[in-house]
């Protein structure tokens, strides 16, 4: 073999960088994250949870061309409690928690929405309103 | 219709995958033990070729020039194109790999009514060629979500700049839509260009068709087929690959095991196609070496060191008396033979 000085070293950096999550996780796999369930004791979501899983983002999506572009501001009924189709106004009323809810799947995803640069966290519209 | 062979391949490889994964049992065979063969495959193949490549004598020095050598003081040498140095080798060598320099250079013959040969710089294959690979790479790179925990800041940057448009939810990565132009202008001009289109064969058409189709599942995926994508199990099943622990957890779509076999395919095949052009850059020694061949001796390996060198004067003094019965000219006479005079 030629130019071993350079070729091994080159070889070595390519499997470094090929392996590159075996040794960064350091063979941890992590905790996958555990949402917390609704503090105000509702059980259900407003559509089944595989779904909400996979598609929440979606959903989001399609209510908020419905209200701001459609104009229709329709309102969703879980467990016979009516929710107006919103952000703000539906998901955050049960999953009120938002970091230990949204954000924890979310850091462990590793997607930042940024819906919460204009919409605020409940925790976030509290602390507005104390201060007014 | 040399490329139909490459469509009807990747056809049956998403069928496979497709139908395969949904025989109960055989998502770990889709899930985890063909991506690990196929990595193996990979790094193993990818070793052995260099390893191969590295054993492979030069004879010559070779490199390619394409400005003024090192020569008198007041010639200015072209550093980047006719290094003389290793540190000129390795500028030389970072814009090949990170610009490709000598692909800016490409030109386009074409022959007009006269006839007349005409050349012209043509750009195109540089700009998409720059396209698709920094696409690729971006995707690469934030694929590495998948894979690792906690996730750096860095890679929250780096998707953060892809998703900057913010369409729809889950927002859309430029890169995706950018691989997908890439592709396309690499694949069209494999069928437009009669001189490419020639010269094309399977292999040429296969990797585009199969890095074509893992783009389109993987945007099919995002944006379309949604059903049963859970991402947080499909990390949970990524973490579990690079830590050597896997599990499926839920179930997931038939979709992401086409996603993943194809990649595995990709993977597999890399080491063994042209593809390996992503480390035969480094071993090019039209490359990477310097043009010093008249500072340095270039010695050949193959050298016999049995065998001595062999001048012109020696030779002559070897076979002068043939040479001139055949008539050939020498540099030295004969001595004058005594008999004839
Ligand atoms: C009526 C209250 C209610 C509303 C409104 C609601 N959810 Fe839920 N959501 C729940 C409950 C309860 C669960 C847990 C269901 C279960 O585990 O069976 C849940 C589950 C989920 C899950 C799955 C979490 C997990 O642990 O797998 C997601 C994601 C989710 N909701 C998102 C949303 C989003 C986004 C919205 C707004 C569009 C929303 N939810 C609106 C009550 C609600
Ligand atoms: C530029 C600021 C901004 C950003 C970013 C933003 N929104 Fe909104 N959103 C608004 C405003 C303003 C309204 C109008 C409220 C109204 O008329 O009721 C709204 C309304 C909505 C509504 C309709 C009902 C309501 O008031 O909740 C939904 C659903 C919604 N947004 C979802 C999202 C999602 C999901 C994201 C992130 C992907 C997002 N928004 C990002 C400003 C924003
Ligand atoms: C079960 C875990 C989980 C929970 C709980 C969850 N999300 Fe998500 N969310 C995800 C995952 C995973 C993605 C990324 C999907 C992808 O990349 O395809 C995502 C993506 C999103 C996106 C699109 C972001 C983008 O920029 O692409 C929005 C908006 C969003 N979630 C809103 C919410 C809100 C609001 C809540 C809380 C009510 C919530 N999510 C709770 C897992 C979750
Ligand atoms: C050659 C390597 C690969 C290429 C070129 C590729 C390409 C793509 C593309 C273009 C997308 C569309 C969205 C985006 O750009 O992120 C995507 C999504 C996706 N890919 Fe890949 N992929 C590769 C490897 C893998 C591997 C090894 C996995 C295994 C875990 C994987 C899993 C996924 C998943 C889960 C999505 C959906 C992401 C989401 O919904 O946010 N990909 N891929």
């Amino acid at each position: 073999m030629y130019n071993k000085g350079t070729i091994i070293p080159g070889l070595i950096i390519f499997v470094l960088f090929v392996t590159f999550p075996i040794w960064f996780n350091g063979f941890k796999a992590g905790t996958p994250p555990k949402p917390e369930l609704p503090p105000g004791g509702e059980k259900k979501c407003v559509e089944s949870v595989e779904y909400m899983r996979a598609n929440h983002m979606q959903l989001l999506d399609e209510w908020r061309d419905n209200v701001l572009r459609d104009g229709n501001r329709s309102v969703v009924t879980v467990e016979g409690k009516d929710y107006r189709k919103g952000l703000q106004m539906a998901c955050m009323q049960c999953h009120s928690n938002k970091e230990k809810f949204c954000d924890s799947c979310h850091t462990y995803a590793a997607v930042n929405p940024y819906c919460w640069d204009c919409h605020l966290s409940p925790k976030e519209a509290a602390s507005k309103e104390e201060t007014r | 219709m040399k490329y139909a062979f490459s469509f009807l391949a990747v056809i049956a490889l998403i069928l496979i995958a497709g139908l395969g994964s949904q025989i109960p049992g055989m998502h770990y065979l889709f899930g985890v033990a063909i991506p690990y063969l196929a990595i193996m495959l990979f790094v193993g193949g990818f070793v052995y070729r260099i390893i191969q490549w590295a054993k492979s004598p030069v004879p010559f020095s070779i490199p390619t020039t394409c400005g003024q050598a090192a020569s008198l003081d007041f010639i200015k040498q072209d550093k980047l194109d006719c290094p003389t140095k290793t540190s000129e080798v390795v500028a030389r060598m970072f814009l090949e790999v990170f610009l490709f320099r000598s692909l800016f250079r490409n030109t386009k013959s074409e022959i007009h009514d006269g006839p007349k040969l005409t050349y012209e710089s043509s750009k195109w294959l540089w700009v998409f060629g720059l396209l698709f690979h920094y696409s690729f790479l971006v995707i690469v790179i934030r694929h590495m979500r998948l894979f690792i925990e906690p996730i750096p800041r860095w890679l929250t940057a780096i998707e953060g700049v892809d998703a900057m448009l913010q369409i729809g939810a889950p927002t859309l990565y430029l890169s995706s839509i950018t691989l997908l132009i890439g592709l396309l202008f690499l694949f069209a001009r494999r069928l437009m260009n009669r001189q490419v289109r020639y010269i094309s064969l399977n292999n040429d058409y296969f990797p585009l068709v199969l890095i074509f189709a893992i783009a389109v599942t993987g945007i099919l995926m995002r944006y379309f087929l949604r059903t049963d994508i859970d991402i947080i199990n499909i990390k949970n099943l990524a973490m579990g690959l690079v830590t050597f622990s896997p599990v499926i957890g839920a179930k997931i779509g038939a979709i992401f095991y086409i996603h993943l076999f194809l990649v595995s395919i990709l993977l597999a095949y890399f080491p063994f196609s042209k593809l390996m052009h992503m480390g035969g850059v480094f071993m090019s020694p039209t490359r990477n070496m310097a043009n010093d061949s008249r500072a340095k001796r270039h010695i050949n390996p193959w050298n016999d060191p049995n065998i001595k060198p062999h001048s012109y004067a020696g030779y002559e003094d070897e076979f002068r008396e043939f040479m001139v019965e055949a008539g050939i000219p020498v540099e030295k006479e004969l001595p004058a033979a005594k008999d004839e005079v």
